[in-house]
């Protein structure tokens, strides 16, 4: 027993010394170049399954078969577990030298501590044709990491059902919307489903009201001075209010996750339980996932735009959303800058959209994508007259928390339209 | 035979009073064992010897205690009193304003209540059930071991396993429990039994007196072997009923054990994340976050690392204050024998 004991200590103590080891390894590794003068870059992806992941560890190869002295350590990652890895990477200074970046408050708070490598001058090409679509991205002017996909959120339909309630077209306007959602439920089909459980689902409708109610200057201001003061916001607030009041919603919304198993908000919608759902450009690839025979909804999807508000401020066919960019650490070698480059490329842009991997950012890729549903949302992100990031990723993970939380509990009935304004303000404020 | 049972009994609850006596008799027995010509001289060596043995074993877990629990520790303190993101440089010093953030915050607040409540009803749940069915199982039955370890299967189930096993059970409309309600004519709750607000906490709790239920018998199993037979044997003779042997012999000599587990509940409780983490995340509308909950989506998911090191440290110190008067008031009477024996003496009168 003792010895047990004993033996479990210096296997411990034996652990500690290791992990301290590869720690200091790890740092040591910083540099990127070693003894014998090839370089090594890192880099972390979350395209962790099936033919994504084989198509990136092929453009590794191909940039290594390239590029000389030069080789890529790829780790792909859950996107959970990739998201929690780079904020312990961060603390401990040891990030990955290409990584992926959602832009705005998050992006900001990392060129703010000095994590982030200026691509302006070293990407201006690439930053050239992406034009508006980096304006995420930037800061002051400088570019800081390269947008690979982007799409807005609107609503995913199930057009059999609606066809089934008697609804002939997509609703355009907030009214036709809760109109709409009146039918299905007479019709016995619940109308929308939404995985407030998770929260950021929920707070989508109040961001997407918020972009239909503010204008565009309205919206840059409050990003730019984090002031919430407008009416639209509180607007915002009532509009998705009156919504939640005519309870178009699936039982047990506030539990429901988003996109996790077959009773998810995504999983239900799929396996056609309810007829609509708000969300992101993902979706037919979460609803592949989450049905037996891998189609998601098939033949039936459909989609389409947030609905205009009587009386907004903002443009109708502006849209909501977000996208992922590659972005280079502070600190890795001049190779990791050619390699964001590379990935920026026609031909792995388009290698990128035949796989359906999301919506490429290159307009040489444009006509590569394979779905047609995928396909009709790049023609909407294009042609919309600007584009707004999701408020969370916008603001920073401070304040759209401390807005997210507030706007559960509105879906939940336990807060208004002026609190969303007023605990979103007073996170603001901190940061200030 | 009486008094030769009992320490043993008492000391099981509190392991470290077994060590105190144990070590110090065996201290003062060596040196006198010595032969007293030149003692002095052999014994300093032997000591020192000794001393140094005892730090080369010691100190790889005083190294691991250092590493893994007080420098976190100090860390935790340290990050608190800073605005931070979770990267960059510490330098926006706020002192205690995030403790003032976080005590003046509602969710932080209801999450203590709900950390009380679950302690609570823990035990007013646990204790009673458990105590119940670890008086039944103690009477010889044919498919004892059997019920022992159907009982027992929940706690040994990971807790992150169970979890998605109940969250999946308790799904509105389509899940189990649901479906067997309405197929009896009963209607759920409209938001489930997760999504309601009001009835969130207590489904946790439910959920949570399943799964612990289990640990609470075998430990009150383990005690009931300590009781000795003759004391049902006298009692019997004497004619007592088998609810007055339960109730003047079993639970009082049960005691210790059942203070011992009191105290592993209501750590557990306070601690609680996993469990709530899975089920509901801390909603809806925040009915069932706890401090643990509540100081992992501040750091994680809002990135505000110094108000989820202010309300991690308290966290600590409401446990800790809790552990020690817990130890001052409830569970030192275990420590005293001499109480316990008089006390017993009593019982067996």
């Amino acid at each position: 027993m003792l010895s047990k004991i004993r033996g479990a200590q210096i296997l411990a103590l034996a652990a500690t010394t290791a992990l301290l080891a590869t720690g200091c390894a790890a740092d040591a590794g910083q540099e990127g170049t070693s003894a014998d003068g090839t370089t090594t870059i890192t880099w972390w992806h979350n395209s962790n399954n099936g033919d994504g992941k084989a198509y990136y560890e092929q453009v590794a190869a191909d940039f290594e078969a390239a590029h000389e002295g030069v080789e890529v350590e790829v780790s792909a990652m859950q996107h959970e577990d990739m998201l929690t890895k780079l904020d312990a990477a961060f603390q401990s200074g040891d990030a990955p030298d290409v990584y992926m970046e959602r832009g705005g408050g998050e992006l900001a708070a990392h060129v703010a501590a000095g994590l982030t490598k200026d691509l302006t001058e070293a990407a201006s090409e690439e930053i050239a044709f992406l034009g508006e679509n980096a304006g995420g991205w930037q800061l002051d002017g400088k570019t800081y990491a390269l947008p690979f996909s982007l799409g807005g959120a609107g609503f995913w339909y199930n057009k059999a059902l609606f066809k089934e309630a008697g609804i002939d077209s997509a609703p355009q306007t907030f009214d036709e919307l809760i109109a709409a959602t009146g039918k299905l439920k007479q019709a016995g089909i619940d109308p929308i489903s939404i995985g407030a459980g998770d929260k950021w689902p929920a707070a989508h409708y109040w961001y997407y009201a918020a972009v239909r109610e503010c204008s565009q200057q309205a919206l840059a201001d409050s990003v730019a001075n984090l002031d919430f003061s407008d009416q639209c916001f509180t607007k915002a607030g009532e509009d998705v209010d009156q919504l939640i009041k005519s309870e178009p919603f699936n039982p047990g919304f506030l539990s429901t996750p988003a996109q996790s198993g077959p009773t998810s908000a995504s999983g239900l919608l799929a396996t056609g339980k309810v007829a609509m759902e708000l969300a992101g450009h993902w979706e037919p690839g979460v609803m592949q996932g989450l049905t037996e025979d891998g189609t998601g909804m098939g033949e039936d999807a459909g989609w389409f735009p947030f609905p205009a508000i009587e009386g907004g401020q903002g443009d109708p066919a502006a849209q909501l959303g977000g996208g992922d960019a590659w972005a280079v650490s502070e600190g890795a070698p001049d190779a990791a800058v050619d390699f964001v480059k590379h990935m920026l490329s026609d031909e792995v842009q388009r290698g990128f959209a035949e796989l359906d991997m999301g919506l490429p950012t290159n307009p040489a890729a444009k006509d590569a994508i394979s779905d047609p549903a995928l396909a009709s949302l790049m023609d909407v992100r294009d042609k919309a007259p600007y584009f707004q990031l999701y408020f969370d990723t916008s603001f920073g993970a401070s304040i759209g928390g401390a807005m997210n939380d507030e706007i559960a509990l509105l879906f939940a009935g336990k807060s208004d339209a002026q609190k969303i304004v007023d605990a979103s303000q007073d996170a603001a404020d901190l940061e200030k | 035979m009486i008094h030769a049972v009992a320490p043993e009994v008492t000391y099981a609850a509190s392991p470290p009073a077994s060590g105190g006596p144990g070590l110090s008799e065996r201290r003062r027995s060596t040196p006198s064992g010595l032969p007293p010509a030149g003692a002095k001289r052999t014994r300093k060596p032997a000591q020192r010897r000794k001393n140094l043995e005892i730090l080369f074993f010691v100190s790889p877990a005083l190294l691991l205690i250092a590493v893994f629990m007080l420098v976190p520790i100090i860390q935790a303190v340290r990050f608190s009193m800073y605005n931070w993101k979770g990267f960059g440089p510490l330098v926006d010093f706020v002192g205690f304003k995030n403790y003032v953030r976080v005590l003046g915050n509602e969710v932080f607040t209801d999450a203590l209540v709900h950390n009380l409540v679950i302690i609570g009803g823990s035990i007013a749940l646990q204790l009673p059930i458990g105590l119940g069915i670890a008086l039944l199982l103690n009477r010889k039955m044919k498919i004892q071991s059997l019920l022992r370890t159907i009982i027992f299967v929940p706690y040994v189930l990971s807790e992150v396993i169970a979890g998605v096993v109940w969250f999946q059970l308790l799904q509105p409309q389509y899940g189990v429990f649901d479906t067997i309600l309405s197929k009896l004519g009963i209607q759920g709750p409209a938001q489930g039994w997760l999504g309601t607000p009001e009835l969130a906490l207590w489904t946790v709790l439910a959920v949570l007196t399943w799964k612990y239920l289990g640990l609470a018998v075998i430990l009150f199993l383990a005690g009931l072997q300590g009781v000795p037979s003759e004391l049902y044997e006298a009692a019997e003779i004497d004619g007592a009923s088998w609810w007055q042997i339960q109730r003047k012999i079993t639970i009082p000599l049960l005691g210790p054990t059942l203070r011992t587990w009191g105290f592993l509940s209501m750590i557990g409780s306070l601690q609680l994340f996993d469990m709530v983490w899975i089920l509901t995340g801390g909603g809806p509308a925040n009915a069932t976050t706890t401090m643990a909950s509540f100081l992992v989506s501040e750091g994680t998911k809002r990135q505000n690392f110094g108000i989820a090191a202010a309300a991690s440290v308290i966290l600590f110190i409401v446990a800790l204050v809790l552990a020690i008067s817990y130890q001052q008031f409830i569970l030192k009477r275990d420590s005293q024998p001499d109480d316990e024996r008089t006390k017993r003496k009593k019982a067996k009168a």
